[in-house]
């Protein structure tokens, strides 16, 4: 693992907290002792638009951007996001998406329609995809604004990284007043 | 000291800390805004937001000519706004170091253009510096200092927004120490850029860059990285991070300073290769400068001219073909475009000019999204200031009865940034055209900045607050009206009024950001659809507020139902609606 270059792409809607998760994830690896580089985009996206993240870690990652048709897993927080990143993946990836659809404005104004049956659509291309209830977790663990590292949790079980690494930078990363939620919730998660 | 994973931005700020900068100044603007709002976690720098970019160099300039080391950023496009002290700085050259940071922005992710800054390296003859990752930003930020006072002379350091926003490993050093304390000393020749001293410097400034192209041949920050075979590629800042992912094997020559460039050492490098490529974002920059060296390369005519490099794009561009498209399935996939929040303060102002049959001159800030569907009401943007001004000139030039139409909008911050200016000049020039401030009491699309009109300063503690109305009256402007844009009936009834007025006339529509921690107005209970009453019209659609969807099940045609988690209960929707179909849910 050491030799390669591992490519995690997060897919969501603006306000759906990817970026802490994605600061979660890139601080856990580079603890881990990995090189890391994450990129993204802010401003306009912060609007309710589409915001994709990319992170990367390895022995020694140049490009912060994954190279298109290599991303290993696809971290999705919301299913048409999800859906419209597929062509970022590798053959075999695997994928964790939330079970959510938030309706974009074209949608919620009637003009277009949301997509039929994602998660079969992503599975039938990629067999190694798992469907998460990010909300019933994050109730579990006692508040809705942990979602994101719910969702954090689940993917964790799949990325061979030793568990203290993520408690570290969970601890580093959240709020000292929403740490003990948090760390529920990432655990709820990684039971899944 | 620790590593760290940290932003180009985060280690810029981190780079100029350790330098020792004692001032930082800067108008906010995506890709380079995160700067000065990191910087202000170190001791002992004045940081404080400008209300333009031209100020935030002159202020630069000033701590300069003191003897301080300043800082100072801004986004590509604000470059041009201080590009007027920038040129006679550079004449002038320094006393304490003066890095400008400017940020691009290739693909335009958050800009109404994708200038290639490097030019204004060539153009105002200073040295630039272009980091590749976070690390390097931080480095080079330092190494900008020292060669500012070394070679006296300004230097840029660019960045893009891969590099501004994107995050790498950062290794932090110990500030430097034993910097002179600032003092005024007088420097006529030098500081006084009358026309007989700038022609003693002039030839100053060319000898500089002279000696500047020779130096960096052997400095680091200019490398050399053998590969193997005969493949060579030239590069620099996040380009340089695509060639190493796709061409693992070349030799490469990696350019730390973009300009001037180290001659000998390319030539000396190209030397070694058959095939020599410049792999660079936006302009044939070094291209055309290798080029004229008479150094046969592969530029631009495979690397696309437009838009922002990806390790695809320079696949694609070295195989000769076009990049696949992304994969779709049996229908397109619905677009997801970034809105105005639910309860944004300037929606209803749109939704009433559009209704009023406005041609509106825009500005820049949250509010240009309104020229999006539904809303569809704003018929122009060009940059900072312009919604005023191109309003004034167009009322030049339409006949009477259609200059009633023109109403220039702009925000509070962009009315103090270059606002000020224009609606003098519309004043002084009797223009008719209706002026409207969107006074949400911050700079919104950057992420809630204070500026000078906020009573607030960068690091949160209080200051004196411009009065806007005040200004707009000593400008001249006799009609001044506030009103709150929440109240759709009042927006329209004051902007059809300072329309039919034949002179300038100004409507403040004043109320707080719905994100701005800070006076922003309490979020009440959702809004619910009485499916009842709901004719389904689609009137509540053309506001275009993201907590109104369409259910397309409902009913025979179809209902409006408000999705209570995103609806703060701004109240727009229910003044809108002529079926009295939205209402408050009263708890059981």
């Amino acid at each position: 693992m050491k030799n390669k270059v591992t490519n995690i792409l997060l897919a969501g809607v603006g306000g759906q907290g990817t970026l802490l998760a994605s600061e979660v994830l890139s601080e856990a690896f580079m603890l881990g002792g990995y090189d890391v580089k994450k990129s993204e985009i802010h401003g306009m996206s912060q609007r309710g638009g589409s915001v994709t993240s990319h992170v990367r870690f390895g022995s020694k990652v140049y490009s912060p951007l994954i190279p298109e048709g290599a991303a290993d897993f696809l971290f999705g927080f919301e299913l048409l996001e999800t859906l419209r990143c597929l062509s970022m993946l590798r053959p075999g990836a695997t994928v964790v998406v939330n079970d959510l659809k938030i309706m974009p404005a074209p949608v919620a104004m009637g003009q277009e329609v949301y997509p039929a049956d994602i998660p079969a659509k992503i599975s039938s291309c990629f067999p190694d995809t798992f469907l998460v209830n990010g909300m019933d977790l994050a109730m579990r663990a006692g508040n809705v604004r942990t979602v994101n590292i719910a969702l954090l949790g689940a993917l964790s079980r799949r990325l061979d990284l030793a568990e203290q690494h993520w408690h570290q930078a969970l601890t580093r990363q959240v709020p000292e007043r929403f740490l003990t939620e948090n760390l529920k919730a990432f655990e709820l998660g990684r039971a899944v | 000291m620790e590593k760290n994973i940290l932003s180009g931005n985060e280690a810029i700020a981190r780079g100029a800390f350790e330098a020792g900068v004692k001032v930082a100044s800067a108008y906010p603007g995506t890709p380079s805004t995160e700067i000065l709002e990191n910087i202000i976690n170190y001791a002992g720098i004045d940081a404080a937001w400008a209300p333009n970019e031209k100020v935030a160099l002159e202020v630069g300039i000033g701590a300069c000519f003191g003897g301080a080391r300043a800082l100072v950023t801004m986004k590509h496009v604000g470059l041009n706004v201080a590009a007027d002290p920038l040129f006679t700085l550079s004449y002038i050259g320094v006393r304490g170091g003066l890095v400008l940071v400017v940020a691009d922005d290739p693909e335009m992710h958050s800009s109404q253009d994708e200038q290639d800054s490097r030019n204004y390296a060539k153009f105002a003859k200073v040295p630039m510096f272009e980091p590749g990752d976070s690390e390097e930003a931080r480095v080079f930020t330092r190494l900008a200092f020292e060669i500012s006072e070394k070679f006296d002379t300004p230097v840029l350091l660019r960045t893009t927004t891969r590099i501004s926003h994107g995050k790498s490993i950062v290794f932090p050093a110990e500030p430097v120490q034993g910097l002179p304390e600032p003092n005024l000393v007088r420097d006529p020749g030098k500081f006084v850029m009358l026309p007989a001293n700038a022609r003693r410097r002039h030839p100053l400034v060319e000898k500089r860059m002279l000696d500047l192209a020779q130096w960096s041949c052997e400095q680091t920050f200019n490398r050399i990285e053998d590969g193997k075979g005969e493949v060579g590629v030239i590069t620099s800042g996040i380009s340089y991070q695509y060639a190493k992912e796709i061409l693992p094997e070349a030799h490469i020559l990696k350019l730390g300073m973009v300009h001037p460039l180290p001659k000998d050492l390319i030539r000396s490098f190209a030397a070694r290769c058959s095939t020599l490529y410049v792999i660079e974002e936006l302009d044939p920059f070094l291209e055309e400068q290798i080029r004229a060296m008479g150094i046969p390369v592969v530029g631009k005519e495979v690397f696309p001219i437009c838009g922002e490099l990806t390790p695809g794009r320079v696949q694609a561009s070295l195989e000769g073909r076009e990049m696949a498209p992304a994969q779709s399935f049996d229908t397109p996939l619905p677009n997801r475009p970034p809105n105005m929040c639910p309860g944004c303060s300037h929606r209803g102002v749109f939704f009433e000019l559009k209704r009023l049959g406005a041609f509106v001159t825009g500005d820049i800030g949250c509010y240009t999204l309104a020229a999006l569907p539904p809303l569809s009401a704003m018929d122009s943007c060009v940059c900072m200031g312009a919604g005023i001004s191109n309003a004034t000139g167009l009322s030049k030039a339409l006949p009477p009865e259609q200059r009633q139409k023109v109403v220039g909008v702009m925000g509070d911050s962009t009315f103090l940034h270059t606002g000020i200016n224009s609606l003098m000049d519309m004043v002084y020039a009797q223009a008719q055209a209706t002026v409207v401030i969107l006074d949400n009491r911050t700079t919104g699309m950057t992420g809630r900045q204070d500026n000078p009109g906020t009573g607030h300063s960068l690091t949160g503690s209080a200051a004196p607050a411009v009065d806007i109305e005040t200004i707009c009256r000593a400008l001249g402007v006799r009609d001044i009206q506030v009103i709150d844009p929440y109240d759709l009936e009042l927006t329209r009834q004051t902007l059809k009024s300072a329309m039919e007025r034949p002179e300038p006339s100004v409507v403040i529509a004043r109320r707080t950001c719905m994100l701005e921690r800070r006076g922003a107005a309490e979020r009440k209970l959702p809004l619910f659809v009485d499916a009842d009453k709901c004719v389904s019209c689609k009137a509540c659609l053309k506001l275009g507020c993201p907590a109104i969807e369409w259910n397309a099940e409902a009913g025979d045609k179809g209902k409006a139902v408000v999705n209570q988690l995103l609806c703060v209960g701004c109240g727009v929707c229910q003044q809108l609606c002529k079926f009295d179909a939205f209402g408050v849910r009263h708890e059981k």
